[in-house]
C-alpha cells in the first residue's frame, strides 16, 4: 500500500495524519520527537470559532472580517474564509474527542476574549488548550497506528525532499538514534512548525523547531511566502535558555499594561491611546507601543503587567497554571505584586507558500500548520494559529488525497548514507545569524538595519550544506522585510511608517543557488460561490 | 555560585558507562540542569574539570518549560525535569548528579528509549472507542489526567514496573482514566484491570512525585473505583483495603 510521508507530528501533523487514515490512506507520521514534545502542546490561551455560546450572536463572518483586518489584508480571503467558516466544526470536533474545555453554566463551550476581536470567540481549557487538544489527537490517532494505517517514526529527522523532474517523489529521513538513513517513497505534507531555530534562545516556542525543514525545502526550490511576517508577543519574560510567553489571556481576563513616568505615576499607555480595545489590540500594535513608551525620554524602567485586581474565581479557574508559572520563574506572584514584561519572538506567519489547498509550488509537496504562510497574513490573532493548524493539516491531507493514486510501497530500508545535508549547523553558527538577524528583523525595522544586517550575514563563513541552506533563509527574511518598503501588521518600518496599497501583497521569496529573488504577488479576489467550502 | 556537574556518560546503549565531570558558574541562581546542559553543549571550547575537551552530550529537550517532558533524567537521585531542577537547589556540597533514567533502554548518555511506555498506551486502547464529550462533572478530571507528559517519572520510581512486564504503572493509568471521564466500558476497566490494578502494589511511591503535579492519588483512586469497584465510590478508599 501507499503512503503519505508527513514531517512533524504537532497538531498540523496529527490533523494530517488522522485525515488521510479517516480516507482509507496510510501514511508515515516522521518527526523528531514524540507528538508530546512538540510545541503544539505549549499553547495555552485557546483556539477561535464563532460558536456564538456567549449570547453575542457571533458568526463566521465576523470571524472572517477580524482575522482579514488582523493580517492587514495579506492573508488570501477564499483560505480565510474557508478556515473561519469551518471552525465551529473543528472546535466541536475536538470536544467530541474529549478536550475538557471550560464550560458556560448550560454547558456551552466557554469563550473568552482575546486580541483583535470585538467577540468572545477564543474556546479554551484553563491555561493548558494546546496540550489538552494535543492528548486527545494523540489518542486519535493512536486508534489507527494500531492497524498500522499510520505508521510512527518518532525520532527521525527531515534531511531532503527526494524530487524527479521537478515532482517530489519521496522524503530522506536520518534515524537519530542510529545514524542511518531511509528514503521513504510517496507525497510530503510539511508540518514542521515555526523556524524558532532561526532565533535560539529568543522565542517563546521550542528550541527543537530548528528551521532545517524550511531551510532545507527553500533551498530545493520551494518558494517561501512573506518570509519578513513575524509576531512579536508584547508579554514575555526571559528564563534560562528561551522567553517564556504571559498568554494574552492575561489581557484578555483583565491585566493592564503599564509604565512608570520620570513623575512618579502610572501611565496606562494602552488604554489611553486605544480606549476601545486598550489592552487587547493586535500584538503588533501593543508590542510597538511598548517600544516606543520604553524608548520615550519621560518613562523608566520596564512595562509592568498588572493582574492584581483580578477576582479570586479568575485565578482559581482559568489562569491557575498561569500563576504558578510566574511565581515559580520569577518569583513574583501576580495576583499580589505587577510583574514586568517584555517583547519576544512567538510566531511565524511567513513560511512555506502554499495556495488555498496548501499546495507548494513543488507537485507532490503540501505543507500545513506554522511552518506555512497561510490565513495569518502580516499578523496572526491568538487564538487562529490552533486553529489554522488543525484545518491546515485537514486541507492539507484533503489535497494530498485528491491526487494519491495506491501503488505497491517499498518497505524503508535503512542504511549508512552520505549525504552532505547529514552534518549540522554549528551551534555558534546558529547564534551569530541569530544575533545578525535579531537586529535586522526587530519590532521597529529600517533600511539602514536591515542593509547592515544584510552585509553581516553573507559575509559570514559557511563550514557545511545546512549552514549555507539557513544563511539563505535568514536572508529572505532580512530582503524580504527591506523590499517591503511599507509598514503592515507586524512589520514595521520607521522609514515607511504607513501601509502602501502597492505592498498590499505577497512576498514571494526564491532561493536560486543562495542568491535571494524577492517578487510581490498579487493577493487573490475573494470568490462569491462558497459551496467548495461548505 | 560554581557547581560541578556529575554527568553519566555512555556513547553506545553498549558502552560501559563513565562520570564525566564538568563545572558550570550559576549566575542568577535560577539557571536550571537544562540551561547547563544546553550552554554546555553549544560551547566549543568546553572542557572537564581536568581540562580535557569532551564531544557533546545527548541529552532530550524541547520546551525548557516544564510542558513536554522531553528532558525527564535522574537529578541527584530522583528522576526530575532538567529544566525544573534549578542546579543551585538541587546540589548537594555544591555537585550535581546527572544520570539517564534506569527503567528504559539507554540511547547514548542521557537519552533514552521511552518507546515502550507508548507501546503500553497502544496495548491499553488508548483512544476513545466512542467519541463524546466530557460528562460535565468529570471536566476537571478530564483535565488533570489530559496533562500527562509522558516523561516516565512516576514509572522510575514504581517498585512494580519494569520494561516488558504486563504491569503499565501510573503512565498509564493517568490517561486511562482521562477516557473514563467520557465513557466506561466493560473493555476498558477489564484493560486497566490487567494492566494497571492488579500489578500494582499501591505503595504509593509515585505519590508525590509528578512534575505536571497531576493528583496521582485521586487519579487512581477514581479509576479504581471505575474499573474494579463498580463506582461504588462511597464505599471507602479502596487503596486502603
Ligand atoms: C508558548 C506558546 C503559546 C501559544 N499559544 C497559542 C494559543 O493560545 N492559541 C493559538 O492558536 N496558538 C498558540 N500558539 C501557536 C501554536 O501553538 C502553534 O502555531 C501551533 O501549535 C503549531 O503547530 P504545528 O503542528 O504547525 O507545529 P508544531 O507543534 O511546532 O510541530 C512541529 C513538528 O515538526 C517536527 N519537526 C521539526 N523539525 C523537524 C525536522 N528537522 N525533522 C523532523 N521533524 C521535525 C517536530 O518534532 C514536531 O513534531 C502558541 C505558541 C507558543 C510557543
Ligand atoms: S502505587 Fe506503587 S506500585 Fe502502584 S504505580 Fe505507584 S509506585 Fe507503582
Ligand atoms: S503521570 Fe506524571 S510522572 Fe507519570 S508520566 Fe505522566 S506526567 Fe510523567
Ligand atoms: S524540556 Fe520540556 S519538560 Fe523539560
Amino acid at each position: 500500500m501507499g503512503r503519505i510521508n508527513i514531517i512533524g507530528a504537532g497538531l498540523s501533523g496529527l490533523s494530517a495524519a488522522l485525515t488521510l487514515a479517516e480516507a482509507g490512506i496510510g501514511s508515515r507520521l516522521i518527526s523528531l520527537q514524540r507528538s508530546e514534545r512538540s510545541q503544539s502542546v505549549l499553547a495555552e490561551g485557546g483556539i477561535n470559532a464563532a460558536l456564538d455560546t456567549m449570547g453575542e450572536n457571533d458568526t463566521a463572518a465576523e470571524h472572517f472580517a477580524d482575522t482579514m483586518k488582523g493580517g492587514v489584508y495579506l492573508a488570501d480571503p477564499n483560505a480565510v474564509d474557508g478556515l473561519t467558516r469551518n471552525a465551529p466544526a473543528v472546535v466541536t470536533r475536538m470536544a467530541q474527542l474529549g478536550v475538557p474545555f471550560n464550560r458556560t453554566s448550560q454547558n456551552g463551550i466557554m469563550q473568552r476574549s482575546f486580541g483583535g476581536q470585538k467577540k468572545k470567540r477564543t474556546a479554551y481549557a484553563k491555561s493548558s488548550t494546546g496540550k489538552m487538544l494535543m492528548t486527545a489527537l494523540i489518542d486519535e490517532v493512536r486508534r489507527y497506528e494500531v492497524t498500522g494505517l499510520i505508521q510512527r517514526y518518532p525520532h527521525h529527522e527531515f534531511i531532503r525532499l527526494l524530487t524527479d523532474g521537478g515532482r517530489c517523489t519521496g522524503v530522506r529521513i536520518r534515524d537519530t538514534g542510529t545514524g542511518l538513513c531511509a528514503d521513504l517513497d510517496g507525497a510530503v505534507i510539511a508540518a514542521s512548525g515555526g523556524m524558532n531555530g532561526m532565533f535560539p534562545g529568543r522565542t517563546t516556542g521550542t528550541t527543537m523547531n530548528g528551521g532545517d525543514v524550511t531551510a532545507g525545502l527553500f533551498a530545493q526550490g520551494v518558494l517561501l511566502g512573506n518570509p519578513e511576517m513575524m509576531q512579536y508577543h508584547p508579554t514575555t519574560i526571559g528564563i534560562p535558555g528561551k522567553r517564556c510567553l504571559i498568554s494574552e489571556a492575561a489581557r484578555g481576563e483583565g491585566g493592564r499594561l503599564y509604565i512608570m513616568k520620570n513623575s512618579g505615576e502610572r501611565s496606562y499607555f494602552m488604554e489611553e491611546k486605544y480606549p476601545e480595545l486598550g489592552n487587547l489590540m493586535p500584538r503588533d500594535v501593543v508590542a510597538r507601543e511598548m517600544f516606543f513608551v520604553r524608548r520615550s525620554g519621560d518613562t523608566e524602567g520596564e512595562v509592568m503587567l498588572d493582574m492584581t485586581a483580578l477576582p479570586e474565581d479568575t485565578w482559581k479557574n482559568r489562569l491557575s497554571d498561569l500563576r504558578e508559572e510566574i511565581i515559580r520563574y520569577l518569583g513574583t506572584d501576580p495576583k499580589k505584586s505587577p510583574i514586568p514584561v517584555h517583547e519576544g519572538i512567538h510566531y511565524f506567519m511567513g513560511g512555506i507558500d502554499v495556495n488555498e489547498r496548501h499546495c507548494t509550488n513543488i507537485p507532490g509537496l503540501y505543507a500545513g500548520g506554522e511552518c506555512c504562510s497561510q490565513y495569518h497574513g502580516a499578523n496572526r490573532l491568538g487564538g487562529n494559529s490552533l486553529l489554522g493548524a488543525i484545518y491546515g493539516g485537514k486541507t492539507a491531507a484533503q489535497t494530498a488525497a485528491a491526487a494519491f493514486t495506491d501503488c505497491p510501497d517499498r518497505e524503508p530500508i535503512f542504511t549508512e548514507m552520505t549525504d552532505p545535508l547529514l552534518e549540522e549547523a554549528r551551534a555558534d553558527f546558529s547564534e551569530r545569524l541569530a544575533v545578525i538577524l535579531s537586529g535586522g528583523l526587530g519590532i521597529v525595522r529600517s533600511e539602514k538595519t536591515l542593509t547592515d544586517a544584510v552585509s553581516a550575514a553573507k559575509a559570514m563563513d559557511l563550514a557545511n550544506e545546512r549552514e549555507k541552506n539557513r544563511l539563505a533563509l535568514g536572508l529572505a527574511m532580512l530582503i524580504g522585510a527591506l523590499e517591503r518598503r511599507e509598514s503592515r501588521g507586524a512589520h514595521y518600518r520607521e522609514d515607511y511608517p504607513e501601509a502602501s496599497e502597492d505592498y498590499r501583497k505577497t512576498t514571494v521569496a526564491q532561493n536560486c543557488g543562495g542568491e535571494i529573488r524577492i517578487s510581490f504577488r498579487d493577493i487573490p479576489e475573494r470568490r462569491t460561490d462558497r459551496e467548495d467550502n461548505a | 555560585m560554581k557547581i560541578t556537574l556529575d554527568i553519566t556518560r555512555r556513547e553506545s546503549p553498549d558502552a560501559e558507562p563513565y562520570i564525566l565531570s564538568a563545572a558550570f558558574e550559576t549566575v542568577t541562581g535560577s539557571e536550571t540542569a537544562a540551561y547547563a546542559l544546553t550552554s554546555l553543549n553549544a560551547d566549543p571550547e568546553r572542557r572537564d574539570v581536568n581540562g580535557k575537551p569532551f564531544p557533546p552530550i545527548r541529552w532530550e529537550s524541547s520546551c525548557l518549560q516544564k510542558k513536554c517532558g522531553a528532558c525527564a533524567m535522574v537529578i541527584c537521585g530522583k528522576p526530575m525535569l532538567a529544566c525544573d531542577a534549578r542546579l543551585e537547589a538541587v546540589a548537594r556540597g555544591g555537585r550535581v548528579t546527572l544520570e539517564p533514567l534506569k527503567k528504559f533502554p539507554v540511547i547514548a548518555d542521557l537519552a533514552v528509549d521511552r518507546e515502550p511506555m507508548f507501546a503500553a498506551l497502544a496495548e491499553m486502547k488508548q483512544w476513545l472507542e466512542e467519541h463524546g464529550e466530557v460528562r460535565p462533572k468529570e471536566t476537571d478530571r478530564a483535565f488533570d489526567a489530559s496533562k500527562c507528559l509522558q516523561c516516565g517519572c512516576c514509572l522510575e520510581v514504581c517498585p512494580n514496573f519494569c520494561t516488558g512486564s504486563a504491569f503499565y504503572g501510573t503512565a498509564a493509568a493517568v490517561p486511562a482514566s482521562r477516557l473514563m471521564a467520557v465513557t466506561n466500558d466493560a473493555e476498558r476497566a477489564a484493560l486497566y484491570r490487567k494492566h494497571v490494578y492488579n500489578g500494582c502494589g499501591k505503595s504509593l511511591a509515585c505519590r508525590n512525585i509528578c512534575p505536571a503535579g497531576i493528583d496521582i492519588d485521586s487519579l487512581l483512586v477514581n479509576s479504581n473505583a471505575a474499573a474494579v469497584w463498580k463506582r461504588r465510590r462511597k464505599g471507602g478508599n479502596p487503596w486502603t483495603l
